[in-house]
């Protein structure tokens, strides 16, 4: 059975459909990646798992379900409970997700504290134990430290053990090494594997970076303007994607091993092509 | 081979680091550039790429006289610049531009796209600026229509197509570019990209491009300048780095470059 479940989750801003009809799975402990360029509405989707989206976005229809129970029929205080004991989220930018006026450590344990009420001192001892399994030296110290005292990649290692903390069994990562080197990025990429691997957590990866995709995920989720244009697994869509707008996102990333191909972007004609799908969509489904 | 447009010479810089100050004395010194020289010849589109704290935004922002060095020699079209004063470097202002990261922090909000464009050419005492606007405006491909556009009403790569029209309107020798495609979706990428080898060749320019994308700067650049803790490490013909890298910082930078294509065991 399906660990999360979106069916037909559409949303919006005042008229402006932000989801269309969204249906998704992740299986336990499988990595699904969403894809999609700025404006797809791929950060939406992972927000709307975790209830974290913006007042103005309104849900207008469809389910998620999260381990069997559907987020949206439950009331607030019960839903933000079963999301705090059951997902986590590793953020883009950990400098921003983090408090700078603030010391790291009590930042990750007041998580476990306040949703899932556990004592202050189990939580800091469980956090210790995570730092460590992140590869942190010396944990204590890093815990007593300030957000601008630790590298990029010590930031995100911190925020990928306090995700990992209370054992989720779905963690929702939203571009978690954009604003890493290539090379940090890669230990970042391979510790997020070994994390979920060794914890069985499923894994929702939202990125626009398919060269992360083709080594992280299993299977992915294609978005553009907030629909979904194919649902694959990364075996075939690098082999033979299936939709024209895939195959036009896959030539347009740049390859160094591929000096000659010349700048492509995203066709027009395709864009357009997508879009008059995406009208269609809309007009069949009036509101 | 005629002169450089560039020649760079033993430049070092170093910032003060404040958060390491002792109780009494000076805050020790963090050396960011130790004697970094090479050349830019006329008409290269030279990719300057290293990963965060390597010093290749310092470096660009030394060359063109943005920040001030410790030691070291900047000749530009073979004129000492190193030290020169803001009304002798005035005239070269013109001739040496940059287009930023963030377009969106580096537009003015309150301007409109046509007042953004103008700003060098008023400052440089430019005439027939309105015709001027126009043609810049037509030369990055963006629609007349968009001089009395605000900067938040455009597309991340419309908003960089805006800070490249401002660096050309003064017919520059040189532009600088620092991680000006890195925001962008890969599309909006590569049209920025084509826009600017575009303009290389049709108005002569010569290009610096900072980066840490490899994979852009082998599609772009002619040459290549690795940068690593302050020091270049690696300087070759852009072919030549990428099909036989020499330097072990560059392959590990390689390496590291995540193709998308599947590779089992890329991770391990």
């Amino acid at each position: 059975m399906s660990f999360l479940k979106l069916e037909g989750l559409s949303a919006q801003v005042g008229a402006l459909p932000i989801l269309r009809d969204v249906s998704l799975q992740v299986e336990v402990g499988e990595v699904r990646a969403l894809v999609g360029e700025s404006g797809a509405g791929k950060s939406m989707i992972g927000k709307a798992i975790l209830g974290t989206l913006p007042e103005a976005i309104r849900i207008t229809g469809g389910s998620i379900h999260l381990d069997g129970e559907n987020l949206l029929a439950m009331a607030a205080r019960e839903r933000r409970h079963l999301i705090g004991a059951k997902a986590a989220l590793i953020p883009q930018d950990p400098l921003t997700a983090l408090n700078p006026a603030r010391r790291v450590g009590p930042q990750i344990t007041n998580r476990l504290v306040d949703i899932l009420g556990w004592r202050r001192k189990q939580a800091q001892a469980r956090v210790i134990e995570l730092l460590d399994e992140v590869h942190i030296p010396a944990p204590e110290r890093v815990m007593r430290a300030y957000p601008h005292e630790l590298s990029g990649g010590m930031r995100q290692r911190i925020l990928i053990a306090s995700a990992f903390a209370a054992q989720p069994r779905l963690i929702v990562a939203d571009e978690p090494t954009t604003a890493l080197d290539v090379t940090v990025q890669k230990q970042i990429l391979r510790l997020i594997r070994d994390m979920q691997q060794r914890h069985g957590t499923a894994l929702l990866f939202v990125t626009h970076d398919l060269g992360v995709v083709s080594k992280l995920c299993q299977s992915m989720t294609v978005l553009y303007g907030g629909k979904v244009l194919e649902d694959t697994t990364v075996d075939e869509f690098f082999q033979s994607p299936a939709h024209v707008y895939s195959a036009a996102l896959l030539a347009a990333t740049p390859k160094y091993t591929d000096p000659d191909g010349s700048l492509m972007s995203v066709p027009e004609a395709v864009t357009r092509s997508v879009e008059a799908e995406i009208a269609a969509h809309d007009h069949r489904r009036p509101g | 081979m005629s002169q450089p447009l560039f020649e760079i010479r033993d430049l070092r810089l170093s910032f003060a680091d404040h958060a390491h100050k002792p109780l009494f004395g000076a805050s020790p010194r963090i050396e960011v550039l130790k004697g970094v020289s090479f050349d830019i010849q006329r008409g290269d589109v030279i990719g300057i790429v290293g990963g965060s704290g390597s010093g290749k935004s310092t470096l660009g922002r030394a060359m063109v006289r943005l920040l001030e060095v410790a030691s070291g020699e900047i000749r530009f079209d073979g004129q000492d610049i190193t030290h020169l004063g803001e009304t002798d470097m005035r005239p070269l202002r013109k001739r040496i531009q940059m287009i930023f990261q963030d377009p969106m922090s580096s537009l003015n909000p309150r301007h409109t796209v046509a007042a953004i464009i103008a700003g060098p050419l008023r400052l440089h005492g430019f005439d027939q600026i309105r015709e001027r606007v126009d043609l810049a405006l037509s030369q990055v491909g963006l629609p007349l229509a968009f001089r009395s556009r605000y900067p938040h009403e455009l597309s991340g790569g419309q908003r960089q197509r805006v800070g490249i029209a401002r660096a050309i309107a003064t017919e520059p020798d040189f532009i600088l570019a620092d991680e000006v495609v890195s925001g962008l979706d890969v599309s909006s990428q590569a049209q920025v990209l084509n826009l600017l080898e575009r303009l290389v060749s049709d108005m002569g320019l010569t290009l610096g491009f900072i980066s840490h994308d490899l994979s852009v700067i082998r599609r772009l650049c002619q040459t290549t300048l690795v940068l690593h803790h302050g020091e270049i490490v690696e300087l070759a013909t852009t072919e030549a780095l990428f099909d036989a890298p020499q330097a072990q910082y560059t392959r590990d930078l390689l390496d590291a470059i995540p193709l998308p294509e599947v590779s089992p065991g890329w991770l391990d």
